[in-house]
């Protein structure tokens, strides 16, 4: 039962991104051509009251559900990873059109071809594990 | 009905995406999908070749089931709740896409261009995708997040490291929508 809660805030999750078609490759391809607000409306309102959201669970201490306190874990503290690391993730996610929330929802959109990005991305990660201690951080 | 089953527009997704993140920190987790790649590289034994996968995945568990829940999701949402509506694209992108040859550009969510099985299925296709999906699970493990860690969640908690993240995103998605794909397509 624990668990239910959060297959709900999946399929919320999953409706959202599939109705505001920001899992279309399309539409990531009309953002980064600077040619739609679209994208920009979404992802902006949405750290715009993420910023107030996370602004006001810290200043009422809220717990969670399970009347724990909140974690807010920062960052580690670096520009290389970030910078290199983004770099290569936004080329996959311009080309692909789909990032890691997005390529499961489409599968359940009936694109099935989409199971070979999963596969892919999982062969990235799993190379990322092998070369972790080699690369800048 | 009708507004439920035509296009979301921007205001009403954006805030449906930070109640999203704000549910799951009240849940006492925190909103980020690419963590699941990790999970399933270190459920299908990726820990015998890197220490980066030996951690306790069970512990995971929840965000598996938000994958569960994204995918139930994508199917209600094209099932029972469109109208099958063209997308109102930008007639500027409409008008680059066909010079690049993607035509009916917006009248599904993907191009057939790219994910049609008669085109996957060519040594160019095959090679779009896993490229594609190669980059996206490096790259956002690399960089320690994704669209929803950094750019939602970083920077709603106002993360310095999630904007260089974001600032990448936008480098790479830049070069390759107006450099590299030009020359694939």
């Amino acid at each position: 039962m624990k668990f239910l809660k959060f297959l709900f805030v999946g399929i919320f999750f999953g409706i959202v991104l599939v109705k505001s078609e920001a899992v279309s490759w399309y539409r990531i391809f009309e953002m980064f051509k600077f040619q739609s607000f679209h994208m920009y409306g979404i992802i902006g309102t949405a750290v715009f009251l993420g910023v107030l959201f996370v602004a006001a669970l810290k200043r009422f201490k809220v717990k969670s559900i399970e009347g724990e306190e909140l974690k807010f874990i920062p960052k580690d503290k670096s520009i290389s990873r970030y910078l290199l690391g983004g770099t290569i993730f936004g080329l996959g996610w311009a080309l692909a059109g789909a990032c890691p929330g997005p390529m499961y929802v489409l599968v359940g959109t009936g694109v099935f071809s989409m199971f070979i990005v999963i596969a892919a991305a999982l062969l990235g990660t799993f190379v990322y594990g092998l070369l972790r201690n080699k690369l800048p951080h | 009905m009708e507004s439920i089953l035509q296009p979301w527009p921007w205001y009403v997704a954006g805030p449906l995406i930070a109640t999203v993140m704000l549910l799951l920190m009240y849940f006492g987790k925190t909103f980020g999908m690419s963590s699941n790649l990790r999970t399933l590289c270190t459920i299908g034994g990726a820990g015998k070749f890197s220490d980066f996968f030996n951690f306790d995945w069970k512990a995971q568990r929840w965000n598996l089931v938000v994958v569960l829940g994204a995918v139930i999701g994508g199917f209600i949402a094209t099932q029972f709740l469109s109208d099958g509506s063209t997308m109102a694209l930008s007639s500027d992108t409409i008008a680059d896409l066909s010079a690049l040859g993607f035509n009916n550009a917006g009248e599904t969510l993907l191009p057939p261009e790219i994910y049609s099985w008669e085109n996957v299925l060519t040594l160019k296709g095959l090679s779009i995708l896993i490229i594609g999906g190669f980059l996206v699970g490096f790259g956002t493990r690399y960089a320690g997040g994704c669209s929803s860690g950094h750019a939602i969640t970083g920077l709603s908690n106002l993360q310095l490291p999630s904007l260089i993240a974001v600032i990448g995103f936008f480098i790479g998605g830049l070069i390759m929508t107006h450099f590299i794909l030009p020359l694939i397509f």
